[in-house]
């Protein structure tokens, strides 16, 4: 990964983890849903029960990458009049109360349609940490890695059990913060296993010299949480935490993210070299 | 991308264009600041796959003449171009020429496109393809070439598509498809592509997603409109036989833009051919009620390609409306959107009450009942007319001295039920009556 990692947040985030004999827990919520202040809750709640990194969702016309869960989520914050602006002040919510670092997950064209400096630079304001990029690719970045330069975010794009070693590497050379391993070839949504294909995944990527990885989709408790933690520097959780807002509100948020959060322990896989 | 410079290389593309060079076979992946491929890394390889396999393909004499006998034999090309006498006259009497994509197999130009993609499933060894179709032309296209080659067909379309389009239904499961009703979103068709997309990233390994226009990720702009080139290819010849010389001027109609960019593709190079697209204006350009992506859209990025787009403030794509439900889409190819920045295609909007004017005219006149779709061309040629009229009166010639030639993309059977109701030619009471009702929210 490129230079900066002083200054990246997620990165901090996640080796503060490690440095604790964990894997870092990242926790996925939809801005706006079921309205922006309890979005702000919840996401502190995940940041005091035990996540280290907050990702939060763009509500979006087209969500391509997510499966039912998140898809009625989103679609009903949008029914509900959300606005991409507000990302940031959900961002800036939970940034001044709590040390988790937040990044924006979310979809090209609302950063598009908003201007990528202008965007980077509110979220940057905002206290965010970066973003997520589900359908932006390395090839199609350079206004992002310039803006993502200029305002010192972090840009975490995605890799893939398809990825070939060529794609992968110049992903992982893209990427800062973290990579982004997708488990499953597949869109978001809680599965009952994870894939054996997300182990393969990470270690790719730390064969391309990835520092950290950190694997999403299908993961909803516990024991994945602790399958993936013995591979990888981070775990991350999202249809199950927006199933659980959608269900019980900020309480049950904040107790999924606590039981999550004990799977977190990497226990003796640790190497002297990871640590 | 290259944002910065793409200003530049428009004006040099333009420029190069004025001084003979060619527009034809744009390769991708991007057409000036457009196209691209903004997609999940998850598809990237199977996009890579497609890229290679389309590459070698069109290089290999026996896929083209795979394509050649399928085209001849099974789809009925070439199809003809047939001078509409009568039709003229409302055209400001200058000639117009229908280029009868009607009269291919399936009745319209989609078999072009689904016979060389289905093809290319083969060659890939994938079992399953998977298409979206709006009002159900390209998921029978699909269904078709499926059954025709042993394919497992899936086709997703929006839920209240299926309801008001059942004999469409009715047809792909004839064929042997999987029918899917979309419930997500706005469950129209950019909702049906997007679940086509969340399938495909799923089952990647055994299945193609056979896209039904010139949008999308690379290769499919360039790839699609390689498999319609035989519009332009035939017209051009046959315009040239028959009365030879080229035409004044050639319109299409544009939803995603495949019928359009096939018949433009043989005329790009030919800078005395003025090229026009009509878009769907739907209730005006004005109300807000329109599929009018060119002339009101903005550049934005949507199911993998930089392109016009219908969006909100945020970036949020905004629903579309025409009657017509092969042009009711808020995007377009990102072929399009490039010669419309260069200015070497007109794009205008049709709304619907022109287009149902067409429609009927050309049942009138000529014995030839058009798709809606195609009669946002017809609509557009009969202003053409006038304007090429005018222009020949002023320098001393006459209307009869033009030709427009005209892509009348696909046959107007699936309609009759909306145009009988917005004609108003059924009894309150008939069933057709309810259809054509439903129809008509298209």
């Amino acid at each position: 990964m490129t230079t900066a990692q002083t200054t990246s947040k997620s990165a901090a985030a996640i080796d503060k983890a490690r440095a604790d004999g964990r894997a870092a827990l990242i926790g996925y919520l939809p801005a706006g849903y079921p309205s922006v202040e309890q979005t702000i809750a919840a996401g502190i709640a995940l940041a005091e029960n035990g996540a280290d990194l907050i990702e939060i969702g763009i509500p979006y016309s087209d969500p391509v990458m997510d499966g039912q869960v998140i898809q009625a989520a989103t679609t009903e914050a949008l029914a509900k009049g959300f606005t991409v602006s507000q990302v940031f002040d959900v961002v800036h919510g939970i940034t001044s109360k709590t040390d988790a670092a937040v990044l924006v997950m979310t979809y090209w064209n609302p950063v598009v349609r908003m201007g990528v400096d202008e965007f980077s630079r509110r979220l940057s304001e905002a206290g965010g940490a970066g973003l997520i990029t589900p359908d932006l690719i390395p090839d199609e970045a350079a206004e992002w890695m310039e803006a993502s330069d200029k305002y010192a975010l972090d840009r975490v794009f995605l890799v893939a059990p398809s990825s070939t070693a060529e794609r992968m590497q110049r992903t992982v050379d893209a990427s800062r913060g973290f990579v982004y391993a997708v488990s499953i070839m597949g869109v978001t949504g809680a599965r009952t296993s994870v894939s054996t294909a997300a182990k393969d995944v990470v270690a790719a990527a730390h064969a391309a010299g990835a520092e950290r990885v950190c694997v999403g989709l299908g993961v909803s408790n516990a024991d994945q949480v602790r399958e993936i933690a013995a591979y990888a520097e981070g775990v991350i959780v999202g249809t199950a935490l927006v199933a659980a807002i959608r269900d019980g509100g900020v309480d049950a948020v904040a107790s999924l993210t606590k039981d999550l959060s004990t799977g977190l322990s990497r226990g003796t896989v640790l190497t002297e070299e990871e640590a | 991308m290259a944002e910065a410079t793409s200003g530049n290389a428009d004006n040099n593309a333009a420029e190069a264009f004025l001084q003979g060079g060619s527009l034809k076979h744009a390769p991708g992946p991007y057409f000036g600041n457009y196209g691209g491929r903004w997609m999940p890394e998850s598809l990237i390889a199977a996009l890579d796959e497609l890229e290679e396999t389309f590459n070698k393909a069109k290089d290999d004499p026996e896929f083209r003449a795979q394509i050649t006998d399928l085209n001849k034999n099974y789809s009925g090309r070439p199809s003809l171009l047939t001078e509409a006498k009568r039709f003229s006259q409302h055209a400001g009497g200058v000639r117009i020429f229908l280029k009868r994509e009607d009269l291919n197999h399936t009745g319209s130009h989609k078999i072009n496109n689904v016979l060389g993609q289905a093809l290319l499933a083969k060659r890939m060894g994938k079992t399953r393809v998977i298409a979206e179709t709006g009002a159900g032309q390209h998921g029978v296209a699909s269904a078709t070439a499926a059954a025709l080659m042993g394919l497992e067909c899936v086709v997703y379309m929006g839920a209240e598509d299926c309801r008001r389009q059942a004999l469409n239904v009715a047809r792909m499961e004839l064929l042997g498809a999987t029918v899917i009703p979309v419930t997500s979103g706005s469950q129209t068709l950019k909702d049906a592509i997007n679940d086509a997309l969340r399938d495909w990233v799923a089952n990647v390994d055994n299945t193609h997603y056979l896209l039904g226009t010139a949008a999308g990720a690379h290769p499919f702009p360039a790839m699609v409109r390689y498999f319609h080139e035989v519009i332009g290819e035939e017209a051009r010849a046959q315009i040239l036989e028959q009365e030879g010389r080229l035409p004044d001027a050639v319109c299409a109609c544009i939803g995603g833009g495949s019928n359009a960019i096939g018949i433009f593709h043989g005329f790009l190079d030919d800078p005395s051919v003025k090229i026009f697209g009509f878009e769907a204006g739907g209730d005006g350009v004005d109300t807000g009620r329109h599929a009018a992506t060119i002339t009101l859209g903005k550049p934005g990025v949507l199911h993998g390609a930089r392109s016009y787009l219908m969006q909100d403030d945020d970036g949020q794509t905004i629903e579309s409306h025409s009657i017509s439900a092969g042009l009711d889409y808020p995007g377009v190819g990102p072929e399009h959107s490039y010669l419309s920045d260069i200015g070497r295609v007109s794009y205008e909007p049709i709304t619907d009450s022109e287009a149902m004017e067409a429609f009927r005219l050309l049942c009138r006149t000529e014995g030839i009942i058009p798709a809606i779709e195609s009669s946002h061309a017809l609509a557009g040629a009969m202003k053409v007319g006038q304007r090429l009229a005018a222009e020949a009166a002023s320098s001393g010639g006459t209307a009869q001295d033009k030709i427009v030639i005209v892509n009348l993309s696909g046959r107007g059977d699936k309609d009759v039920a909306t145009a009988a109701e917005w004609f108003d030619l059924l009894d309150k009471d008939s069933a057709e009556s309810e259809i054509g009702k439903e129809g008509e929210q298209l």
